[in-house]
């Protein structure tokens, strides 16, 4: 099994908060991998560090082989790190479809001459980038909505969106920032479908998910936070067992 | 093959509005009012450049006259006896896109960070900046002449004499400013659907996830301020050809802040909208200009009110109208409606 992304010793602190220690996990090609935590165990900022939000104050990061650099997001989303945030953030006034397409802007590299002499192979682009934001729609299962606004889609269609702008840029690594957070069962489990085919399709995704059961049941391995340290990574069932992850999570158990 | 030809008709139709307006206007009005229509085409030219920067990426800029300037200097410079060079027309223009163009890079590359109000503050302050070196760089080396300004600038065009009917030059400059305003709508309306126009309005609607989505924010942010720049750079060439005589008093912040609002009446991010929004406030104007006075003195018999201030006053009291009314503008794009309505 090949490791595509390995991170050793994250550190990340905010003053005196030191919101994640020495955080090191390795994630394998091909796997679903989820990151799970009780509230603020650092779930997130370890998102935004891995993605160049925020720049880490220790550790290293091996993306594909490659030490990642990640000065800014655009280069993180460059070398094959795709995104969706925990609060939604689209477009708003754009329409689906043009969502996807600005998704596809790394893919495409038409020149502001270009596109003012309106070449040939200008004109191709954009019709290769609208047909491959077509094709992304569909694939996540909202194609009749192309022409309508982001901020008017239902919210389990606006988390479809984003999941389809994110694959635009053909990730290796799609990173789903607690993507089923306020769905219903018939929503999650239709996400869930989703995520499979995306890994079936060969797409390594990182999920950080407070549902456990959608963690526990769609996840090949999973790494435990807990006050920005650490404390399990393993196959779910082991996880699930692991004293430290069941205190943390729902408290010491206690005799009744 | 229908749609086609009507599409084609439509143009020509435009085209010859367009061709036969200053014959129009000349034998009705007088040559003043094409002079005022000039003016008219050069301030759509302006706005639609400052349209790339507030409208299509979001950029709040309250010191867009400075490329203005910083183009009608250039052509002055190059075509007058102050120096005593005289490049012709086709030599500068470029030149002073391209320059104003490198202004506008180096406007946008200490503000990459800032939005919204602070944008606009520094923006400003770089407006008055550009202003007050004009007026102050005639020592000790003489460049701009100070306060005084250029005159004799050499003319965009001479009138022609055609079959012993003479065209007045404001005629051929007409011509010469709906080409280029032509030619700068249809450049906009290309950016606007390519993939930079895509990226300039992702930066506005949500910066963090466009440069998730890829996209290099600081690049883009520089070329909307270049390209936005570089229209004001040709309309200020043309400016300065066109009245023959540049002084720093023409850049003040009113004229920034004129322009800006040609872009919000007309409706921000709105190609038609905004050209709209320039004819509207060169015009009406100079309408009551025109008018104000006589108006009084027929009614009452004496002026009451100096037709200047009345102009003052009756642009103040549109622009709350429309503000009231018409909050996304006249023309607004479908985009800014919906979040407008949406918000509201």
């Amino acid at each position: 099994m090949t490791v595509l992304l390995s991170a050793n010793n994250i550190a990340k602190h905010f003053g005196g908060i030191r919101a994640l220690k020495d955080v090191s996990l390795t994630i394998n090609a091909g796997e679903i991998y989820g990151l799970i935590g009780p509230n603020g165990a650092g779930k997130t900022t370890f998102f935004n560090v891995i993605t160049g939000l925020y720049q880490r104050d220790g550790g290293d990061i091996v993306f594909d082989g490659q030490p990642l650099h990640v000065d800014s997001p655009h280069e993180v989303t460059k070398a094959g790190i795709a995104r969706t945030f925990q609060n939604i953030r689209l477009f708003a006034e754009m329409s689906a479809l043009e969502n996807v397409m600005v998704g596809r802007h790394l893919r495409s590299k038409g020149s502001v001459l270009g596109a003012i002499l309106r070449t040939a192979a200008v004109r191709a682009e954009e019709a290769a980038i609208q047909a491959k934001a077509r094709e992304l729609l569909s694939y996540v299962g909202i194609a009749d909505k192309a022409d309508i606004r982001a901020a008017s889609l239902s919210y389990g269609d606006q988390r479809r969106l984003e999941i389809a702008r994110a694959l635009a840029t053909e990730p290796k690594l799609l990173a789903l920032d607690e993507p089923a957070a306020g769905m219903n069962a018939t929503e999650t489990a239709a996400l869930r479908t989703l995520i499979e085919k995306v890994r079936a399709d060969g797409t390594t995704v990182l999920l950080i998910e407070h549902d456990v059961k959608l963690i526990m049941g769609l996840c090949d391995r999973v790494a435990v936070l807990d006050y920005g340290e650490k404390i399990a990574e393993d196959v779910p069932a082991q996880v699930q067992k692991d004293p430290r992850v069941v205190s943390a999570y729902l408290g010491v158990p206690h005799e009744s | 093959m229908q749609e086609h030809q009507k599409k084609i008709a439509g143009l020509a139709l435009i085209g010859i509005a367009l061709a036969a307006l200053p014959f129009v206007i000349g034998m009705s009005f007088g040559n003043a009012w094409i002079r005022m229509l000039d003016f008219a085409l050069l301030y759509i030219m302006l706005a639609l450049g400052l349209n790339i920067v507030v409208g299509f990426a979001g950029l709040l800029d309250l010191g867009y006259i400075a490329f203005y300037a910083v183009g009608a200097y250039i052509y002055a410079l190059l075509a007058s006896p102050h120096f005593g060079i005289h490049w012709p027309l086709w030599a500068i223009l470029p030149l002073g896109a391209v320059v104003a163009g490198l202004f506008g890079v180096l406007l946008g590359a200490p503000t990459l960070r800032l939005r919204g109000d602070y944008l606009a503050i520094v923006t400003l302050g770089f407006g008055e900046i550009i202003r007050i070196f004009l007026n102050n760089l005639n020592a000790p080396v003489n460049i701009t002449n100070g306060p005084k300004g250029i005159a004799g600038i050499d003319p965009l065009a001479k009138s022609i004499d055609i079959f012993g009917y003479q065209l007045h030059s404001l005629y051929l400059v007409y011509y010469l400013f709906v080409a280029l305003a032509i030619l700068i709508v249809i450049v906009t309306m290309r950016l606007e659907n390519s993939r930079l126009g895509r990226a300039w309005v992702a930066i506005r609607e949500d910066e963090i996830a466009a440069k998730a989505c890829g996209i290099n924010t600081r690049n883009v942010k520089l070329l909307a301020f270049a390209l936005g720049a570089s229209f004001g750079g040709v309309a200020g060439g043309l400016f300065s050809g066109f009245q023959q005589f540049v002084s720093p008093e023409s850049f003040g912040l009113f004229e920034s802040i004129m322009v800006l609002c040609m872009v919000v009446l007309g409706g921000m991010g709105n190609i038609p909208g905004v050209i709209l929004g320039a004819v509207v406030l060169t015009v009406l104007p100079e309408l009551f200009r025109h008018w104000a006075g006589p108006m009084q003195m027929a009614l009452f018999g004496q002026t009451y009110i100096d037709p200047e201030s009345m102009r003052l006053l009756l642009f103040g009291i549109a622009l709350i109208l429309v503000m009231r009314f018409r909050p996304m503008g006249l023309l607004p794009s479908a985009r800014r409606k919906a979040e407008l309505v949406e918000h509201a």
